[in-house]
């Protein structure tokens, strides 16, 4: 084969046959949950910061609307897992950046952790909601 | 020769150190608003109000907010470039995520400093 041709090689991007493996799957909830963080997080979080600052009737409503709307909890709990997600996802990266914790048993410990503490961080925020 | 794409990435290390820092920022931001959350329990409209107009704390609140918009770009580009690939579209995109991202800028700063 000459040199500079590039090589056909075979590609596997079906979606339905590709098992990620655990830092795959961190990494990929990174991304989802940092798109829905830039589409309904920054609008939400302004919106509110506004409305929480404007009139202590803003405030209360912010309240009001999240103790009496089960599907506005529901929406604001998905968000606070995109959130917690996202900030432990991340701080793992910063340490993978300083190249702590590539080994492949302790990146699988890690995304193990950062799966497992989201949820559980998630729960709790759920339970002081509801 | 270098193909440059404008929408392409840079080639640098400029928007990495940019998302490593600005993540720093929130990160510190979001301690700190625990930690008040915890030791203000439960919140009121007053102590809420009363912690936002202290100047310092309108500073850092707008530093974290454009911290979050950069890192917000980085992420959102890095999205574009690994998904959607005709670049007029990529261009149009971009163009329309960095008004959004100033327009939330402005929103924040009036928003602090109009209370």
């Amino acid at each position: 084969m000459e040199r500079g041709t590039p090589t056909v090689r075979p590609k596997n991007l079906d979606l339905r046959t590709i098992r990620l493996p655990l830092p795959g799957i961190v990494s990929i909830l990174h991304r989802i949950s940092g798109a829905l963080l830039f589409l309904a997080g920054i609008p939400l979080i302004l919106a509110m910061l506004q409305l929480s600052l404007q009139s202590e009737e803003g405030f209360e409503m912010i309240r009001h609307t999240v103790d009496t709307d089960p599907l506005a909890r529901l929406a604001l709990l998905f968000l606070i897992w995109s959130f917690i997600h996202h900030f432990f996802a991340g701080i793992r990266f910063l340490f993978l950046d300083m190249h702590k914790g590539v080994q492949l048993e302790k990146a699988r410990t890690s995304s193990l952790w950062v799966i497992v503490t989201s949820l559980v961080l998630t729960t709790l925020a759920g339970a002081f909601l509801w | 020769m270098v193909n440059r794409v404008v929408v392409g990435a840079h080639y640098g290390l400029r928007d990495w150190l940019i998302q490593r820092i600005s993540a720093l920022v929130m990160v510190a931001y979001v301690c700190a608003l625990m930690l008040f959350f915890y030791w203000s329990a439960p919140l009121t409209y007053d102590s809420w109000k009363t912690v936002l107009s202290h100047p310092f704390v309108k500073i850092f609140t707008l530093l974290s907010i454009i911290a979050l918009l950069l890192h917000a770009w980085v992420g959102v580009r890095d999205i574009f470039m690994d998904y959607v690939h005709p670049y007029p579209v990529r261009l149009m995109l971009q163009v329309i995520v960095i008004l959004l991202l100033m327009m939330y800028a402005l929103w924040a700063a009036t928003l602090l400093w109009g209370m």
